[in-house]
């Protein structure tokens, strides 16, 4: 099993999770992941919805390696006459949490989120809710942006020990545990990578691509959280305790058998894993599975910390973990 | 005049009969083929001098409604929504079912208690009025899952304004129509559609079977644009033109589609508006996400209270729709790109 002991590259992650790219705007992550994977892979396509598949050609089984490229944000709904603009969400964004927060639009405008005068701070909501680009007046804010333009939230990527905090690491982490898997795996298999759109507004891109690759098999990487942290809802998952194999999410109960393999190959090369019960949410699985006539497929999960938030926190122990599984199942006989 | 028909029809979601067969007379001089699927989408075809590539048109025919669903001792009928409607705006109108004249009733505002006054009644404690002193008497004219539709005439009003009923969707249906008696170089599909008040779902087999290269839906949206509301509450504005949808709940739309339908409005100097929120959901959200996906614009005349017994729309708005569509369907394919 070519399980390379040289550590993953995480100024790509770096790259991929400070690249812009919002549900229905993907284009930006797209081209830079296109960019980096052309060598890896024996075809490079866009579908409809924008979704990038990469395909390395084989004689055995077909697999659907799925992982969203999308993350969340907020578009432009109105441009008032001083120039502060509406919004709505894209994603889901937790509306209490926006005051003060950042955020950049595809140009490199940054701007910051503010509120009304409140009552109460019951009060707020979304409605409520203005961004101020720092524009003098309506005019100079339509030269700068338009109705329809999305921005996203920032937050650097900064190492925390042996921790990573940095905005979109759902799901630039799982594009970049793919990217490290294609880069590394040798197998029989057909792999088709769906480089995914639209995963946050509703797993859209993903139905699509697996209708247009119709495989044996599917894998979706992600994120999911963890149960570790002061007076969390209970869940077992823990950072730093491996590669979270998802067992059941509210779009997906994984077939006995996908779980049975992803353990079983865990177990024989010593990977170390977690199980994954997540009581609400849902991947790109849960659209891929319910596709034609249904597909086998699961999920990988990185466990990270204050999901949907500007400072995402992942382990890179569960980052290696992810990449070293994959690459196992990818390579490994699959009798499902 | 058409519009006055169709919104005058009475059709609601899983009961298009009567739109169905109109349209179906109102194209068939215009079109190459016609026929019903199996969920009762009306799907018109008309060639183009090429082939390819094959554009779809859809307006959905159904209209929200009330369903029949008990006949109460004394007779008077208590009923439930068909698609989503306001019950604060079903008191007191006149409705008809199956022939007969009804009304909404309640209790008078003499006999309601002060604290009653306070609250806006609920769709469990209206009923339908038809004049019957009993149960018997009631089952001889109606049955329950029959429908309740709004009595409402269509009319001009103030100068330009059209009010009426139903303008969600039978506007929509009127443009198509206005369409398809044009002449275009491409081949046009046109699918009526059903069901989409109550999940899109005429559009999901529609697109399933129809496979086009890109599709337009036609609707009629909500337009806010009333003094008491702030300008970013709105959504859309009567008089402004052709809404193009950027996002709803179930589709977020092409920007590269967008930005190409903008720049044709603005050179052709057809004026037009964003539909400025993300609430509410039209066949777009079936159709993209069909198969491998479809490239799918939604554009929109604005309707001031939709989905209540009586809407409004201007004509310039619609005028305007009509030309945009028709610019789009000749930029295809070298002007417009999917």
């Amino acid at each position: 099993m070519s399980n390379a002991q040289n550590l993953p590259d995480y100024t790509l992650l770096e790259r991929l999770s400070q690249a812009y790219g919002p549900s229905g705007a993907e284009k930006g992550i797209s081209e830079k992941i296109a960019a980096v994977i052309q060598p890896y892979c024996d075809s490079l396509t866009q579908d409809k919805l924008g979704n990038l598949i990469a395909i390395r050609k084989g004689s055995g089984k077909k697999i659907m390696i799925a992982t969203h490229m999308d993350e969340i944000g907020v578009m432009i709904t109105h441009i008032d006459e001083n120039g502060f603009l509406r919004f709505t969400t894209v994603g889901g964004v937790h509306v209490a949490e926006l005051p003060h927060r950042r955020v950049q639009f595809q140009n490199g405008r940054t701007g910051i989120i503010s509120m009304e005068k409140l009552d109460k701070p019951s009060d707020l909501k979304l409605s409520r809710l203005y961004l101020d680009i720092g524009a003098a007046n309506q005019e100079e804010a339509e030269q700068i942006v338009q109705i329809g333009d999305s921005a996203v939230f920032t937050g650097e990527l900064v190492h925390s020990g042996s921790r990573i905090l940095s905005k979109a690491l759902d799901n630039r982490v799982g594009c970049f545990v793919a990217i490290e898997a294609l880069k590394r795996v040798q197998t029989e298999h057909e792999l088709s990578f769906a480089f995914t759109v639209q995963e946050e507004v509703g797993l859209r891109g993903a139905q699509t691509a697996a209708f247009a690759l119709d495989p044996d098999v599917a894998i979706a990487v992600d994120v999911t959280l963890t149960g570790d942290t002061p007076k969390a809802h209970p869940m077992e998952v823990k950072l730093g305790n491996g590669v979270a194999i998802k067992v059941f999410d509210h779009s997906m109960i994984t077939p006995p058998q996908i779980k049975q393999w992803m353990t079983t190959t865990a177990e024989k090369y010593k990977i170390p894993y977690q199980f994954e019960v997540l009581e609400f949410g849902g991947t790109d699985s849960g659209a891929i599975h319910l596709t034609k006539g249904g597909i086998p497929a699961g999920v990988l999960s990185i466990p990270t910390r204050y999901v949907h938030s500007p400072s995402e926190m992942i382990d890179s122990k569960d980052v290696e973990a992810a990449v070293n599984l994959l690459v196992a199942l990818l390579e490994g006989p699959i009798n499902l | 005049m058409l519009l006055k028909k169709l919104s005058e029809l009475k059709g609601t979601s899983g009961a298009e009969k009567a739109v169905r067969d109109t349209l179906r007379e109102e194209i068939a001089p215009w079109v190459d083929s016609i026929s019903v699927d199996k969920i009762g989408n009306l799907i018109a075809t008309k060639k183009g001098s090429e082939p390819a590539p094959e554009i779809l048109l859809t307006a959905h025919m159904d209209e929200v409604a009330l369903m029949i669903t008990e006949i109460t001792p004394d007779g008077f009928l208590k009923f439930r929504s068909v698609g989503l409607i306001d019950p604060r705006i079903l008191v007191s109108k006149p409705v008809q079912i199956s022939g007969i004249n009804g009304v909404i009733g309640a209790k008078a505002i003499h006999l309601q208690k002060p604290k009653e006054r306070q609250h806006a009644l609920k769709l469990e404690q209206l009923y339908i009025d038809i004049g019957a002193k009993s149960q018997e008497e009631a089952n001889k004219h109606v049955k329950l899952g029959d429908y309740a539709y709004f009595m409402t005439k269509f009319e001009s009003l103030g100068s330009g304004f059209f009010k009426g009923k139903a303008f969600d969707d039978r506007v929509g249906c009127y443009i198509i129509t206005e369409i398809l008696k044009k002449n275009f170089n491409l081949a046009l599909v046109a699918a009526f559609t059903v069901q989409e008040e109550v999940g899109l779902r005429g559009a999901k087999v529609a697109a399933y079977h129809l496979k086009p290269d890109f599709a337009l839906v036609l609707e009629g949206t909500i337009s806010a644009d009333m003094a008491h509301l702030e300008e970013e509450d709105w959504v859309t504005e009567l008089g402004k033109g052709p809404a193009i949808s950027i996002q709803d709940r179930t589709t977020l739309y092409n920007p590269q589609l967008i930005r190409q339908v903008v720049n044709l409005a603005k050179e052709k100097g057809i004026p037009f508006q964003f539909r400025r929120d993300s609430r509410g959901d039209n066949d777009a959200g079936k159709i993209h996400s069909s198969r491998e996906g479809i490239p799918t614009l939604s554009i929109s005349v604005p309707c001031r209270y939709i989905h209540s017994s009586v809407s409004l729309v201007k004509q310039e708005d619609i005028d305007h729709t009509i030309q945009l569509v028709e610019e789009i369907l000749q930029a295809i394919p070298d002007h417009f790109k999917f």
